[in-house]
């Protein structure tokens, strides 16, 4: 799977709620792309993420 | 040819644009004219942002905060001392009438949600992310990607002092552009100053003005 450019290898399908927190993503500070389409938070839990994906993670740090 | 500056004369819109075509060329400043361009937050970023749009004459502007102008405001946000405890979408747009009348400002003076983002933006097809708190940020974000086919420009990382040189502008999705160093937040040490805070300012404003241009690439 590529993420943000770089190739992860995935043991397994999972979700892309298990998949940020594994990384570390605090999941209400992002938005997340995957092939070129938006994911809605709403399918965190169910999305699954397979080798073949591509996911671009867009985390938001504070000041404005 | 000597200009006479006459004091407290306002130019017609005529001359106003007529002076900025030559500036911009005929054909940008069309384009730019015809923009219509909503600032989400109006901060460090989103006050900068909208003095930038408007002197570059973007047709139409739509300004959004709840908040009023606080004195703890001032080491960045586009307001002075007569500005204190106004609603900033009203301080913001008697500045922004200041510097050309003859754009058109809407405002908005609502805490923007999931709920009513959709009404708040319809008519706008760039909407620039100019929040302060980073879950509001993806908030917003999502949203509009997520109901909408709208352009964002938005901001992450641009407080403290470090070099002014890693602040930048990148397209990360299809429909999104994010400015910042997109690491440095607001912390001990590293609080928001209006260089660097205006200097992210610059890179959306220059987005904006980019896909109004339709130039996609950041």
């Amino acid at each position: 799977m590529i993420v943000n450019g770089k190739e992860i290898v995935l043991q397994k399908e999972i979700s892309v709620m298990d998949f940020l927190k594994k990384e570390g993503y605090d999941v209400t500070k992002v938005a997340v792309e995957k092939n070129g389409d938006i994911i809605p938070k709403k399918n965190f839990e169910a999305e699954m993420l397979s080798d073949i994906d591509k996911i671009e993670i867009v985390s938001f740090v504070g000041g404005g | 040819m000597m200009h006479t500056i006459l004091k407290d004369v306002r130019p017609t819109r005529d001359e106003y644009e007529s002076l900025m075509a030559a500036r911009h060329t005929p054909e940008v400043h069309e384009k730019l004219k015809e923009g219509k361009v909503a600032i989400a937050g109006l901060g460090g970023l989103g006050s900068n942002i909208s003095v930038m749009l408007a002197r570059i004459g973007v047709g139409k502007l739509l300004l959004v905060d709840f908040d009023v102008v606080e004195l703890s405001n001032l080491n960045r946000q586009h307001y002075d001392l007569t500005h204190l405890g106004m609603l900033k979408t009203d301080a913001l747009k008697a500045q922004l009438n200041k510097i050309n009348p003859f754009i058109e400002t809407e405002i908005c003076a609502l805490k923007v949600s999931e709920e009513n983002l959709m009404t708040v933006f319809n008519d706008y097809p760039i909407v620039c992310e100019a929040f302060d708190n980073p879950q509001y940020k993806a908030m917003l974000v999502n949203a509009l990607l997520e109901q909408g086919d709208k352009k964002i420009v938005a901001a992450s990382g641009m407080a403290g002092f470090d070099s002014a040189n890693n602040i930048r502008t990148k397209q990360r999705f299809k429909n999104l552009y994010v400015c910042g160093d997109f690491k440095t937040p607001v912390q001990e040490g590293a609080g928001l100053m209006a260089p660097r805070v205006e200097v992210c300012a610059a890179h959306q404003a220059n987005m904006v003005l980019r896909l109004l241009l339709n130039i996609k690439k950041a």
